[in-house]
């Protein structure tokens, strides 16, 4: 369903060529980094904590300048989930679903429907009047989800952001995610610090080093869509998650 | 507040809003209602018994002018409606420069508060000085007002402002740069104005933290306009001046009636606010209402 990303006729929606980034206290977050994201592609990026991957979303969103190198991103219509679901507290679900497209002055209308269908989209409809403080975890997280697909990203940039769930929370919310990228088709850069989930989830996965962050190895992952949640004991799942590690540790 | 409701899940915040409503008619209520109030109650009843007892039995009657026995005080400062008019005419005047005051350094706070969150320069030059007011003895600047603007109501609301705006521009400053950086971005990333996101993001966020501030300053309002009051000394008498002028009449349960109306204005003041911030962000904010009275 979704084309192998390895030939080159396609122009990559995201291109880093030598980005680096220095922050004015002196520490080298990402140093040298080379990195092309074709469209459609599901590109996780693994690496110790404190490796820089956080600064990569934001590099790639445009919120935090480079210092190094170029960048290129071809839409500006981004979507960015952190780990923290970052909700406003005195808005119900609705409202906080409809926060983007108000930012970007969609009129009232056109907003609540697009709210009201994203919301429908995460499974919350019965939650559309409740605040964020009624609901568990994964749900606000849907929430979260909810209020960027209202923009119907063409980049979703992903902060860890099933980091802070419980694993049976986090394996439920990675298949609903992927169903997401299946049926909304965005392209998504996924960074997180489990191997396992961005082995399940992704078209590609890099390795990122410690700081400062390079990025150490490129895993194509050639299992097919739809990922059915048995694929994580599959024989060949788990010798590619154990090559993807031994990367990691090989790195420091 | 939190009354167990036997729910969970998400319907539970929901059905606590509804139940703290209707707490004194549900089933099991009445007894919710005795375990609130049933103890301050007889802390309130057993401090009448040795006020009385203090008058009765520890005072000879040549001395008990000191502590006058409280049907004394009902008798003398509120059944009497000459003592009550005069009561009631310093209470309304010291109110009315309490909420003159507060009002004003309310929207004064707000605004020296939202100015020095936007421009660093501002609060480098303007916050020193809000902490001033919290040291330098205000009240002893009163005859010094009186002295320069006269012993009216611009001199008595100008001691109440000064006496009750710290709190207020402290805790809105603290609510407004306590956003976090994650909200911001994505703020930023949906090219939100200034404007958008003081209006939409800062003031809600910071609004547990101005109700806190609301909450202290209308206290201070009241002593403010009280005891600034007893140190004017002059003009047209509020409460303070009526219990300076009971004291030294030796008027005892006229001064006793007098607190214990000052206090009952404070009290409905700081009820007030804390109904307030209840009402308004109760809803979502855990720490809504603190206090509860």
């Amino acid at each position: 369903m979704h084309a192998s990303s390895i030939e080159s006729d396609v122009d990559p929606l995201v291109t880093f060529t030598g980005v680096s980034k220095r922050f004015p206290d002196g520490t080298t977050a990402l140093d040298g980094v080379d990195l092309r994201v074709l469209p459609g592609d599901f590109v996780s990026v693994v690496g110790p904590s404190g490796c820089g991957k956080s600064t990569l979303l934001r590099v790639a969103s445009g919120l935090t300048p480079v210092t190094g190198g170029t960048l290129d991103v071809q839409t500006g219509k981004i979507g960015y989930v952190f780990q923290d679901p970052t909700l406003l507290p005195w808005r119900t679900v609705q409202r906080n679903v409809e926060l983007f497209a108000e930012l970007r002055g969609l009129p009232r209308d056109e907003r609540r429907r697009r709210a009201a269908a994203a919301i429908e989209l995460v499974g919350l409809g019965e939650f559309a009047g409740h605040r964020p403080r009624t609901l568990s975890g994964g749900m606000r997280m849907r929430v979260s989800l909810a209020r960027s697909l209202t923009l119907q990203p063409e980049l979703f940039l992903f902060d860890e952001p099933f980091g802070a769930l419980d694993e049976i929370a986090r394996e439920r919310l990675n298949d609903e995610l992927l169903q997401l990228y299946l049926t909304q088709r965005f392209t998504a850069l996924f960074v997180t610090h489990s191997v396992t989930e961005a082995v399940f989830m992704s078209t590609r996965v890099l390795v990122m080093s410690g700081r400062p962050g390079r990025v150490l190895g490129d895993f194509a992952v050639p299992f097919t869509y739809p990922r059915s949640p048995r694929l994580r004991f599959d024989q060949r799942f788990a010798r590619l998650a154990g090559e993807v590690s031994a990367r990691l540790r090989s790195g420091g | 507040m939190s009354v167990d409701t036997g729910l969970s899940g998400p319907d539970e915040a929901v059905a606590r809003g509804a139940a703290a409503a209707t707490a004194t008619v549900a089933p099991g209520g009445r007894r919710r209602w005795l375990a609130t109030w049933g103890p301050p109650a007889a802390v309130l009843v057993a401090s009448i018994a040795v006020w009385y007892g203090v008058s009765y039995l520890l005072l000879d009657p040549q001395r008990r002018f000191l502590v006058p026995p409280p049907h004394d005080v009902v008798q003398v400062s509120f059944l009497d409606p000459l003592n009550l008019k005069e009561l009631l005419d310093a209470l309304w005047l010291s109110t009315r420069v309490a909420f003159t005051g507060l009002a004003i350094a309310i929207v004064l706070g707000l605004v020296l508060a939202v100015a020095m969150s936007r421009a660093k320069w501002v609060e480098r030059s303007l916050y020193p000085y809000a902490v001033l007011t919290q040291t330098i003895p205000i009240l002893a600047m009163v005859p010094l007002f009186g002295f320069w603007f006269g012993f009216g109501d611009f001199s008595r609301v100008l001691v109440v402002v000064l006496f009750c705006i710290f709190p207020i521009v402290a805790n809105t400053l603290f609510g407004l740069q306590s956003v976090d950086r994650e909200h911001h971005d994505l703020f930023t990333l949906h090219g939100a104005s200034r404007r958008t996101r003081l209006w939409k993001l800062q003031l809600p966020t910071a609004l547990p933290s101005i109700f806190t501030g609301l909450r202290i300053s209308a206290g201070l309002a009241v002593i403010g306009a009280i005891v600034g009051d007893t140190f004017f000394k002059q003009g047209e008498p509020g409460i303070g001046i009526l219990i300076d002028r009971y004291q030294s009449r030796l008027q005892s349960e006229q001064m006793v009636g007098a607190i214990i109306l000052s206090s009952l204005l404070g009290i409905v003041v700081f009820w007030f606010f804390g109904f307030l911030a209840r009402r308004v962000v109760g809803g979502w904010h855990e720490s809504a209402g603190g206090l509860d009275i």
